[in-house]
């Protein structure tokens, strides 16, 4: 019974959450001694990644463009033919939404948000998730032979290793989508807030939109995506797609930095998965002291553009 | 049209979590249970196609008699008729047979779920209710209108949105953008006065199962004090990223 995993790709090429994905479903796969089978769509050069010896691939011009449904279907029948015990897909937005479709359709079980190898408890193998967005932790089992596992960002690393995997062509049947994309806009040459390693992000302490020149500036120093504290998307000056917390959108990054935000328990939840947080405010009482690695108490119209300047020069001398 | 919003009570997006002294569940002492916030937007959404389109909404949610508070506070808003699905929401393919049956004996043309539920973030519930009842769905859901049987509606996407067509019947999973925050109703006295007399239903579910169980809960370890750098020794930070968190 081995393990597969849905490594996502985007222009023909693997999507960087993938070289995790598979480093993951690898450790699973030796941790129950069995294989670790990688799916990929519409990739050209399924190269060596994560310590994968086999991988499926489906090619076909129409799944260029996602959509759920068919996705959901294609993944169910390959999670059934390849006999596999587990399926390990991301949480890219993609994978989040089909993951329900695909235990339904496969009739398996989901355990999403999963963050580390499973442990036994009381004799039964338990995946460690975050619950309460990262307030807690569950140790889920599944009831059913099958599962999904749906793993959290940045929560296992990427293994990497020299195997050259066997790649064999499956060719499957594709439904029809009863849902159709007209239209799809994605701001192009700039990091996301699902993929950056390094997320900017900005509170009401700026003061007005006039101003998050500087979150930007100091996020293209350090190619980090930007975002933003819920009352930021609440007044308008930012995009709801940038609010970051409980209500808004997780982040699990290796470096977060907060400006002006005070850090309320709903944001400090939502960006607890980070693994190195960085805050600089005026109000040395700020919350979000107590739950930052380093902080600069001072003024960030003052300690901002020093910070880019400084940047830019350590940039150069480590480039 | 006829509309079910599916609406779980979870804690308050302020609420301090802990767990019980055997590790098995949410310790709920002091615990404050709001409508979840991804369903309010939902909600909202779906009283809006009442007020504009003559759309009749109802809600269900699955759980014991405790949560009729967060009902009669929908009902408050503008949900027409109720649905208490009486046993305990243990997993959220539980959760999404006991709705299932509730969207299959009623035949909605819309079912609105919230992206997730605050609490235990499973983002499945709305995706096996569509899968179950063989309804179109669209998740991460910003933006819906509905002519005749014809749906629009924006998706969030990582790093973007996409525009979608579909036809009913549908489900979609809401969350912020969808309505607006500062959209989301207040229940007014009026109301509130309707919401006592509106039916609230309960049901005895039957064939669900939970394929998945929690066998224990923990909290995230307390954090190291955090090392506090002067303003005027920016270096110094840039120096303890690069050399000592290693992330520059």
């Amino acid at each position: 019974m081995s393990v597969l995993v849905y490594l996502e790709s985007e222009n023909k090429a693997y999507k960087k959450s993938a070289y995790e994905l598979a480093s993951y479903a690898v450790a699973l796969a030796g941790q129950l001694s069995t294989e670790a089978i990688g799916l990929v769509i519409n990739n050209d050069t399924p190269e060596n990644i994560g310590g994968l010896n086999q991988i499926i691939s489906i090619s076909n011009e129409s799944l260029n463009t996602f959509t759920a449904e068919r996705y959901a279907s294609l993944l169910s029948a390959a999670f059934e033919k390849s006999g596999s015990q587990y399926l390990v897909i991301s949480s890219s937005a993609d994978s989040k939404y089909i993951g329900g479709m695909i235990a339904a359709q496969s009739g398996s079980s989901f355990i999403p948000n999963v963050i580390a190898l499973p442990e036994n408890i009381e004799g039964k193998t338990a995946f460690k998730r975050t619950v309460f967005t990262n307030k807690g932790f569950a140790y889920t089992s599944s009831r059913s032979e099958l599962c999904i596992i749906g793993l959290s960002k940045n929560s296992f690393g990427v293994h990497h290793s020299n195997a050259v995997p066997k790649v064999e062509a499956m060719t499957l049947e594709l439904t029809d989508d009863r849902v159709t994309v007209t239209n799809k806009a994605t701001v192009n040459g700039k990091a996301t807030i699902a993929d950056a390693d390094i997320v900017v992000s900005a509170g009401r302490g700026l003061k007005g939109p006039e101003n998050w020149h500087l979150v930007e500036d100091l996020a293209e120093v350090l190619g980090a995506a930007t975002a933003c504290s819920k009352p930021v998307s609440d007044l308008g000056w930012r995009p709801h797609s940038e609010h970051v917390g409980q209500t808004g959108k997780p982040v699990a990054t290796n470096l977060y930095i907060a400006i002006g935000i005070s850090g309320a328990i709903q944001h400090l939840a939502g960006i607890n998965a980070s693994k190195v947080k960085v805050v600089i405010n005026n109000d040395p009482e700020a919350p979000f002291f107590k739950a930052a690695d380093y902080g600069i108490v001072g003024d960030a119209f003052t300690v901002v553009p020093q910070l880019i300047e400084k940047l830019k020069v350590f940039k150069a001398q480590n480039a | 049209m006829k509309i079910l919003v599916c609406i779980s009570a979870v804690p308050d997006t302020t609420s301090k979590i802990n767990f019980t002294a055997d590790h098995k569940s949410l310790d709920t002492s002091g615990v404050q249970f709001v409508i979840n916030p991804n369903d309010e937007f939902g909600l909202t959404r779906a009283v809006w196609f009442k007020e504009q389109q003559g759309a009749e909404v109802h809600i269900a949610t699955v759980g014991e008699t405790s949560v009729e508070s967060i009902m009669r506070k929908a009902l408050a808003i503008g949900a027409d008729k109720a649905f208490r699905i009486d046993t305990h929401p243990t997993d959220g393919f539980l959760v999404a047979q006991a709705l299932s049956e509730q969207v299959k004996k009623e035949n909605y043309d819309l079912v609105i779920c919230g992206r997730e539920s605050i609490d235990y973030n499973g983002n499945m519930v709305s995706g096996l209710i569509a899968s179950h009842c063989g309804y179109s769905f669209i998740n991460t859901c910003t933006g819906l209108t509905i002519e005749g049987d014809k749906a629009t509606a924006t998706r969030e996407i990582d790093g973007g949105s996409e525009t979608l067509e579909t036809s009913l019947p549908l489900v979609v999973g809401a969350q912020k953008g969808l309505v607006e925050e500062s959209d989301l109703k207040i229940p007014n006295m009026r109301g509130i006065m309707s919401a006592r007399t509106k039916p609230l239903e309960v049901i005895t579910p039957s064939n669900i199962e939970a394929l998945t169980e929690d066998l224990s809960f923990e909290k995230p370890a307390s954090k190291s004090e955090v090392t506090l750098i002067d303003e005027a020794n920016i270096d110094q930070l840039i120096e303890l990223l690069h050399k000592e968190a290693k992330v520059l």
